[in-house]
């Protein structure tokens, strides 16, 4: 056992009942096993396949700060966050750190539009959590960075939509990371959509202080028959920030989830998904984006497991590297014994643009049916010189033209947001990531 | 407006031009021709640029400035415009915004304001009916998706937006139906002023017969052999290069 893993085992030792106290019996009641789980394996080495790409041990080394006595943070919420998107009106609500933020909820459009719906619940984890859902697909996960969320989560946010119900206002969450001290967060997120139900869900993280933040997040999404969700999580924080995020989606007959995941600024990223088909005629559209400079790393890791025949899964990601980045995409398509009829499609594209920037890909079939259709390729170069030259000679400068087939070669990913005025939004943005100009937000202040 | 003095460039270890001098003054119009290999695309990729070519020797001048120290964007500032044998597909690039890019970063070389938006749309409206171009073309991706004709529309298209001073059109009649090619020629025509010159390199007379040189020039073994008038483009066409091969520096 490393320091690493001990500081972990000893402060929730100490601190269980901490911990306990302020949150909830559901999400108490399987701290014990993850606990157990995390105590017998540590953390993972880059020996362990799933974590080949990102030290996992290195990360939680250092020695952070945990609110666990869930002391009142000064925040104004509106304040931290300026970084709206014009013309989306949205349900917004905020997590600061890993707390439901109650005191900001959203208004109500005048005349009486944009409530949410009746029956739909959005609000503080530990008050709503079942346990029936909670921690029933991150439990069986085997994942260690998901079993110490597990442990330590003590409030998060709770998703509930019920059957037949569309939400047609998107819930936007914004993840504030707020301290005057180096931190440690958890957060935890339940999504239930019951059969026939729709939403939209974006996360947008954000950073307000330049200090070092590790964040771990584990997402559950259960998306019942004919239901669909759409999840965007929208990360733009800053060089000093880590997160790890797990998310674990379940798909059933008929439903349909698109994941899309942006990281458009960040310190290390890494992000895995987890999703299974459990019912037929099931579908999931995944795409991802990283911008990623300096010594930023991005790890994006995805797992599809085609449990039911006739499901359709498709994932796009997309990379540009700049600098002595690093970027990992590891995908996995695991095609089970009866799964007929599947159809899948993975693709990741890159772009490093200088010689110290380091691109992994690795994309993977596991196939145990005979009737499919699976494909799955993925590139790495530079860009198109002959498409340069074309340029410069219709007077476009060099910087310029790079530029242009940059955001083009982004833009295939961001293009698939459903929600138009994210989509613009995320256009604007990328333009002025590439040109380095990212850094009006507070949190990214020290990026420049 | 533009003077070219024993150019000597090449590709990686073979040399392609051997010694051109060439000397284009404002209004007039060149035709370059010559059998395969000969050096005529090398001659205009050297002229605009090209990073893949390599000047040995000679030099060039254009609007009394030093062609070759200036970088391929510059040149374009310049007013030098290449019309591409083969255009480049840009997927995820529009026209709308690729023009736009190259139209106000050559205003911005010159110290003025980026263009109005709605100034810029009349403009392209008003361009693309000189190649009778469709707006659904000017709508997508730089040339994705463009059958060969409307590639070389789209090229006098970007002429016609960026009204360059010296135009070099590469074989812009290759791959054209003879519908096409009336369109291209026609379009190139209205562009020419007297103070705007144009080279056109070609294998074929017809073109010729739509744009009118004042000067024909043969180019064999990366060597301008042959210099007359239309006549030596109608000659070209009747006897083949054969009679120019066997005594080259006739």
């Amino acid at each position: 056992m490393k320091e690493s893993e001990l500081q972990y085992i000893d402060l929730f030792e100490q601190t269980r009942q901490m911990i306990c106290e302020h949150s909830s019996k559901v999400m108490n009641d399987v701290r014990d096993e993850a606990f157990r789980r995390f105590k017998a394996q540590g953390f993972p080495s880059q020996k362990v396949e799933r974590y080949k790409y990102t030290n996992i041990q290195k990360l939680f080394a250092p020695d952070y700060g945990l609110n666990l006595n869930r002391l009142t943070i000064p925040v104004d919420p509106y304040q931290a966050f300026r970084c709206d998107v014009p013309n989306l009106s949205t349900s917004l609500y905020f997590v600061v750190n890993d707390a439901f933020f109650a005191q900001a909820l959203p208004t109500p459009l005048r005349g009486g539009g944009g409530a949410l719906p009746e029956g739909v619940i959005i609000g503080s984890l530990k008050e709503f959590a079942s346990a029936k859902y909670y921690n029933q697909l991150a439990g069986k996960a085997d994942d260690a960075v998901t079993d110490l969320n597990t442990m330590l989560a003590q409030d998060g946010l709770y998703v509930y939509v019920p059957k037949n119900v569309k939400v047609d206002r998107a819930v936007q969450v914004i993840n504030i990371l707020r301290s005057d001290v180096d931190l440690m967060v958890n957060r935890r997120v339940l999504i239930i959509l019951e059969a026939g139900a729709e939403l939209k869900m974006l996360f947008c993280d954000h950073a307000a202080d330049d200090k070092n933040f590790l964040a771990t997040q584990v997402i559950e999404a259960y998306v019942g028959e004919g239901a669909t969700l759409n999840l965007y999580c929208l990360e733009e924080t800053h060089n000093k920030n880590v997160r790890v995020s797990n998310v674990y989606i379940d798909q059933q007959r008929d439903s349909r989830v698109n994941h899309n995941v942006i990281t458009l600024h960040n310190g290390i990223t890494r992000n895995k998904l987890d999703l299974t088909f459990s019912g037929e005629g099931a579908e999931c559209q995944c795409y991802g984006c990283v911008i990623a400079d300096k010594q930023q790393h991005v790890d994006n890791n995805t797992l599809i497991v085609h449990k039911a025949p006739h499901c359709t899964s498709n994932e796009l990601y997309k990379y540009v590297l700049d600098d002595k980045a690093t970027g990992a995409f590891a995908g996995r398509v695991l095609v089970e014994p009866g799964a007929q009829k599947t159809t899948s499609q993975m693709t990741n594209q890159n772009l490093t643009a200088t010689k110290e920037a380091r691109m992994y890909t690795q994309p993977m079939l596991e196939i145990y049916a005979d009737d499919v259709k699976c494909a799955h390729g993925s590139t790495v170069g530079q860009l198109n010189d002959a498409a340069l030259f074309y340029m410069r000679q219709r007077g476009i400068s060099l910087n310029e033209a790079k530029l242009l087939l940059q955001n083009a070669f982004i833009n295939e990913v961001i293009d698939h947001i459903q929600l138009e005025p994210l989509r613009d939004r995320l256009h604007y943005l990328v333009e002025k990531r590439f040109r380095g100009e990212l850094n009006k937000c507070e949190g990214c202040k020290l990026c420049r | 407006m533009l003077e070219v003095r024993n150019l000597h460039a090449r590709i990686g270890d073979k040399e392609i031009l051997k010694g051109i001098d060439l000397v284009i003054n404002d209004g007039e119009t060149h035709a370059i021709m010559g059998p395969n290999g000969s050096g005529k695309s090398t001659l205009s990729a050297v002229l605009v640029g090209n990073p893949l070519y390599e000047v040995t020797e000679g030099e060039a001048h254009f609007n009394g400035k030093d062609l070759l120290a200036m970088k391929p964007e510059e040149r374009a500032h310049e007013g030098l415009f290449l019309s591409f044998q083969y255009p480049v597909e840009i997927p995820g690039v529009s026209m709308t915004n690729f023009m736009k890019a190259a139209i106000n970063e050559r205003r911005k070389a010159q110290g003025l304001e980026p263009m109005k938006t709605a100034d810029f749309i009349k403009m392209m409206r008003e361009k693309r009916k000189i190649v009778e171009l469709d707006q659904k073309l000017a709508n997508r991706s730089v040339n994705e998706g463009f059958s060969g004709g409307e590639k070389k529309r789209n090229e006098i298209f970007q002429m016609a937006m960026l009204e360059p001073r010296l135009a070099i059109l590469d074989e812009t009649d290759s791959g054209l139906d003879v519908d096409a090619m009336r369109i291209v020629a026609e379009g190139v025509n209205k562009l020419m002023t007297s103070e705007t010159s144009c080279i056109v390199i070609t294998h074929y007379d017809r073109l010729l017969e739509m744009i009118r040189p004042q000067f024909v020039h043969i180019l064999y073994q990366g060597r301008i052999v042959k210099t007359g008038g239309p006549e030596l483009a109608v000659e070209i066409q009747e006897k083949g290069y054969d009679w120019i091969k066997q005594s080259p520096l006739s």
